[in-house]
């Protein structure tokens, strides 16, 4: 791998940008692995970059069934930020938010973090006691936020109107160091990192089985033939339930479509990220200068990627009154991805029901922003057989009655 | 955009007339029952990509419960039969075999 600077930028200027290799290699997978990871998204992609960096396990191949990143990496809002209420979620947000800082300089790759603040509105009563909650359960979590103003509110979002009449803007949570990243761009980096450690990033290579011998796994079988495995990482988000039932188990996980739109670029006019989550929609700007517009889910099962059409006109309706110029505004595209969320609205990083087989999913409506601390957490997990920051989010939290709710703190918006 | 008919009115409207009310066929585990068996009823989903069994609330419109057939894929609706039924009527079976040939919802097929 050829390390990018500025040095190498000017290298290549200097020959007409011919010496530019390809981030990462397309090999033909091999008959066995030491791991297999399914899904090559953003989680799928950390998994396997922390078991090289952290553990020296580099005989991985990464599996996907379309191409690097084209799931629910590519389809989200890209917000990033760690102010949950329960304290293993604070942990592993806050572990994500917190390698997110370093996370060009570690992947030598430009993923474009930038903390600019993320505000999540209070609108309702209900909303300013539970945010001052959460702001007080951060304070002890170590997770830096605060309960601000109307006023300060303006003062950060001068576009913002504070009156409703509906949904008068009542407070925010204020967490400075969230923010977005390039979300195409963090698959991306840990593809290319992961390249560089010699595993193989395998793309339209989708898997139709699951091969087990006496209660534990042995490989998988895809469209490019049957590839053996010691150890299996199942990391494919709407898609989970699906691969479950090829191993012989199940989850606690709906699928549902979760949808998003943008805006035309105009100018620079909001510099941080806003969520009103009473409203379900959410707004930030992208660097192109597009609005980025993050919407509601459906309220069935389902694993279409674009979404109920009513959901548009619900989101942009909530959106105009808390900001009245983008009235104005033309959308120019409208997606949805496929989210598995759980009942607890916390995900399961776990040890499936099948020896070898370990399962990562349930990050619902909020997987970009635990991309580095789902794959720091779930490697340890997949080398060690436990991790602090996964031990509480086990599968069998469902059959103690061990919940992490965040339906409640987190709702729908994230 | 959903479209259903309610099997109770006669009703056909879109989807934000309706309510989604989680899986069908339910069979219920409460008070007595083994740990297995309320953990699976309770949490333990079908999550199917394909032939899908719901129940829905006409909660803009006549408000009675019912059960749709649904698929999770292309959307299309194989038909909505009345809450009361234990079991899929071989009609929307046969339309569900149709589209999807061999297919298994717990146990129904």
């Amino acid at each position: 791998m050829k390390h990018y600077s500025a040095f190498a930028v000017a290298r290549e200027a200097l020959r007409y940008h011919m010496g530019w290799e390809r981030a990462w290699a397309s090999p033909e997978p091999k008959k066995k692995y030491d791991v297999i990871i399914v899904g090559a998204g953003g989680h799928g992609l950390a998994t396997a970059y922390y078991l090289g960096k952290n553990f020296g396990v580099t005989n991985v191949a990464v599996l996907e069934k379309g191409w690097l990143g084209g799931g629910n990496t590519g389809r989200n809002t890209t917000i990033i930020r760690s102010n949950y209420l329960q304290d293993p979620s604070a942990a592993i947000y806050e572990k994500s938010r917190s390698l997110y800082e370093t996370l060009s300089q570690d992947l030598n790759y430009n993923i474009m973090f930038s903390p600019r603040g993320v505000i999540m509105l209070a609108q309702t009563e209900h909303e300013v006691r539970g945010y001052q909650r959460t702001a007080h359960a951060n304070a002890l979590q170590g997770v830096r936020t605060e309960f601000i103003s109307p006023a300060r509110v303006k003062e950060i979002v001068p576009i913002i109107n504070l009156d409703g009449p509906r949904y008068p803007v009542l407070g925010g949570l204020w967490q400075a160091r969230g923010g977005t990243a390039r979300h195409d761009a963090v698959a991306w980096g840990y593809a290319r990192a992961c390249s560089a450690m010699g595993m193989h990033i395998i793309q339209k290579c989708e898997v139709t089985g699951i091969r087990r011998e006496g209660g534990r796994v042995t490989g998988v079988t895809t469209n490019r033939g049957d590839i053996a495995c010691d150890k299996l990482g199942l990391v494919v988000a709407g898609h989970s339930g699906h691969l479950a039932d090829m191993a012989g188990f199940r989850l606690p996980i709906e699928s549902v479509a979760l949808q998003a739109l943008v805006s035309e670029p105009i100018k620079p006019c909001m510099d941080c990220v806003v969520m009103a989550n009473t409203v379900h929609g959410y707004m930030s700007q992208s660097d192109k200068g597009e609005m980025v517009i993050g919407g509601g889910t459906d309220g069935y099962n389902n694993y279409t990627q674009r979404g109920s059409f009513h959901h548009i006109e619900e989101t942009v309706r909530a959106l105009i009154e808390t900001f009245p110029m983008v009235a104005r505004l033309k959308m120019l595209r409208q997606w949805g991805g496929i989210v598995d969320v759980t009942g607890d609205r916390s995900p399961i990083l776990s040890k499936a029901p099948v020896d070898g087989i370990f399962i990562n999913c349930g990050w619902g409506t909020g997987g970009f922003k635990a991309i580095p601390g789902s794959g720091w957490g779930f490697a340890e997990l997949m080398a060690k057989g436990h991790s602090p920051l996964c031990d509480e989010f086990g599968l069998d939290r469902f059959y103690q009655g061990r919940f992490i709710d965040e339906s409640v703190a987190a709702g729908v918006a994230h | 955009m959903l479209i259903l008919t309610c099997p109770c009115c006669g009703v056909t409207g879109e989807e934000t007339e309706f309510h989604q009310g989680g899986e069908a066929h339910l069979k219920r585990f409460g008070p007595g029952s083994s740990d297995d068996d309320f953990h699976t009823y309770m949490f333990a989903k079908e999550n199917p990509k394909g032939a899908h069994f719901e129940r829905w609330r006409h909660n803009n419109g006549c408000g009675k419960w019912f059960i749709a057939a649904r698929d999770t894929v292309t959307l299309e609706v194989y038909g909505t039969y009345p809450a009361q039924t234990h079991e899929p009527p071989q009609h929307i079976r046969d339309a569900i075999t149709a589209r999807r040939p061999g297919w298994t919802w717990r146990e129904f097929a």
